[in-house]
């Protein structure tokens, strides 16, 4: 249902290609860019007819406000307040007195326009650049009404593009375990939300354990590990029809999947007589192929975005370690040689770095390395915190987080965190319930 | 160096007394062994004198004296009772990631499982499951409630 409504997506006016604002992303941001986003306009007639179906007194500003949130949360933006604003939204669409905006500090503005055409949504936006007074883009979207936080996703998408000169995050969801219930005892379901925490929905009802889910970075197909009548097996999941199916015919516990780039293959481990080994399965064919024959522990492996490189977590050298080989499995090579223990290792969209947890004297650390294992740096310490997930341009990581419990083994609780590659911009992602093993999408539309 | 350890152990185990003799009433939180719990708080018991359960260092597999002793007592209630089938269920502490945990548990289990074995339960009677850190038994976060969740628990699967 969800994706029949794809937006239709045309340019009003061909993109500058002279940069004028920029923002640099490969440093913690410690002085946001300060922007306007200005509610879009709605006029009166649309205004009536979309409060009517999507029961919002002011669409046009609750789009905005999904732009404000997003920008915010990236840490490179800071959102003015818009009370400040002098110039009406109708009229600051057509043409902003710079002058105005300028006043308030402001450096990009961003506004817009919602109509109500033939059933359909239409809102159209511009980016302006405050000190150069001019305009830096233009798009308009048309889409069924009920896909409005979509546009507000994807309006940031092209703002973040504009001003970044990369590929957002916005437009993407996330999918993760949703728990509930007293530690020795917790109700696990699969939960699935906008990156901004919104549109909840629940795939399955709490029956078995469910753990790791993770998208399929081509679709939207889901692997997850199901302890459904009790045999822990790897699952493939539809979810946009609700079809689901276990992976191979293995006679023992499979886990840990996770697909291959070009979303054709599962790659997971299998366990079977106290060893754990590291295994593919070809979604088309359903050939099974061994990928490694170790008596340690073979686990948590993920593919280079190329497909050529899978690292993983063994303990074949007494601990728990990262790993990388080719993707036939041949030229294992160890690559963490820091202090403590390493786990979970996900190689970064972009190629360049592996994301992973670490162990060391008690805390808990989310942290990145160059694929050779060099130039490890820590992002975050804490009591408990692994399963580091990338954001679908590699600029955030999602993982979760455990607590203490008191002396009296309460106060339990699981939630899901985001950080910047730089190490800023820590934040907690909001979630109905606790929340753990966060896997974030692809960008939905491009 | 080992008569300071051995010093250091007495005196632990003479304040572990002080403080069980200190509070009269039920103060059975257990006991460790290195790491390896060695407490009966949570073990129940598949028949008289049979406990259920056998522990774990952090991240290891190997059985303990104590835990051989066990899984024997389970063996020869095996022997006896040819018509039980049991499930071993291998768990780990908090303190590991999810997926190696997983292994780990699974890893445990199957330790209890040669073990049973090679005192002659066939492994037609014996299946195997892991369930990593999901279901621990002690909700602490402290190193004694971690050392009771690292464990095989033998249950009867019929």
């Amino acid at each position: 249902m969800f994706f029949r409504y794809l937006i239709i997506l045309f340019f009003l006016i061909p993109l500058n290609s002279f940069a004028l604002i920029e923002v640099d992303i490969t440093r913690g941001n410690l002085s946001p860019l300060p922007i306007a986003v200005s509610p879009l306009s709605l006029d009166k007639e649309s205004k009536k007819s979309l409060q009517k179906i999507l029961k919002k007194d002011d669409i046009g500003s609750e789009i905005s406000i999904v732009v404000e949130n997003n920008l915010k949360k990236s840490g490179l933006f800071n959102p003015l307040n818009k009370d400040s604003f002098l110039q009406k939204p109708d009229i600051a669409h057509l043409k902003p007195r710079f002058e105005d905006w300028a006043l308030i500090k402001a450096q990009a503005l961003i506004t817009g326009k919602v109509t109500f055409v033939d059933e359909k949504l239409r809102v159209e936006f511009r980016l302006w650049d405050v000190l150069a007074a001019k305009e830096m883009m233009a798009l308009a979207f048309t889409t069924v009404p009920s896909n409005w936080r979509r546009v507000g996703h994807i309006i940031t998408d092209k703002i973040y593009k504009r001003l970044t000169g990369e590929k957002g995050y916005f437009d993407t969801r996330i999918i993760y375990v949703a728990e509930e219930g007293p530690k020795t005892k917790r109700i696990k379901k699969l939960g699935i939300m906008d990156q901004d925490g919104f549109n909840t929905k629940y795939l399955t009802l709490g029956n078995e354990l469910v753990l790791t889910p993770r998208f399929n970075p081509t679709n939207q197909m889901v692997t997850y590990l199901s302890y459904f009548r009790n045999l822990p097996r790897v699952y493939l999941l539809d979810i946009e029809t609700g079809i689901q199916e276990v992976v191979g015919d293995f006679p023992g516990m499979t886990f840990a999947p996770r697909f291959s780039p070009d979303g054709k293959k599962i790659i997971m481990s299998f366990a079977k007589d106290g060893n754990s080994d590291i295994y593919t399965m070809d979604l088309e064919n359903r050939i099974v192929e061994r990928i490694t024959n170790h008596p340690s522990i073979d686990t948590s492996p993920s593919y280079s975005p190329d497909g050529k490189y899978i690292c993983f977590n063994s303990d074949r050298s007494g601990y728990q370690q990262i790993y990388i080989m080719k993707s036939d499995g041949s030229g294992v090579k160890r690559i963490s040689f820091g202090k403590g223990l390493y786990g979970t290792p996900v190689w970064s969209p972009r190629g360049d770095l592996i994301a992973f947890t670490k162990l060391h004297k008690g805390k808990f650390y989310i942290g990145v390395m160059r694929t050779n294992g060099k130039g490890e740096r820590l992002l975050t310490e804490n009591f408990y915190q692994e399963a580091p997930s990338w954001s679908p341009n590699g600029r955030v990581l999602i993982f979760y987080r455990e607590t203490k419990t008191d002396e009296k083994g309460e106060g339990f609780s699981a939630k899901l965190w985001s950080i910047d590659l730089t190490g800023y911009n820590e934040r907690l992602v909001e979630t109905e319930t606790d929340a753990s093993d966060p896997s974030w999408s692809s960008l939905l539309s491009n | 160096m080992n008569l300071n350890k051995i010093f250091k152990n007495a005196l632990l185990v003479a304040l572990a007394c002080l403080a069980l003799s200190a509070c009269a009433k039920k103060v059975s939180t257990g006991q460790m062994q290195g790491d390896v719990y060695t407490g009966t708080d949570t073990v129940e018991y598949l028949a008289s004198g049979v406990p259920d359960r056998v522990f774990f260092a952090t991240n290891e597999s190997i059985l303990t004296t104590k835990s051989r002793e066990t899984l024997r007592k389970q063996a020869a209630w095996l022997r006896k009772n040819s018509k039980i089938n049991v499930v071993l269920e291998g768990h780990a502490d908090e303190r590991g990631t999810r997926e190696y945990n997983l292994a780990l548990g699974e890893r445990r289990a199957n330790a209890a499982k040669d073990y049973l074995m090679t005192y002659g339960i066939s492994s037609d009677r014996i299946s195997v499951i892991s369930y990593g850190k999901e279901r621990p038994v002690d909700s602490g976060s402290n190193p004694l409630s971690w050392s009771k969740n690292r464990r095989s628990v033998t249950v009867k699967a019929n």
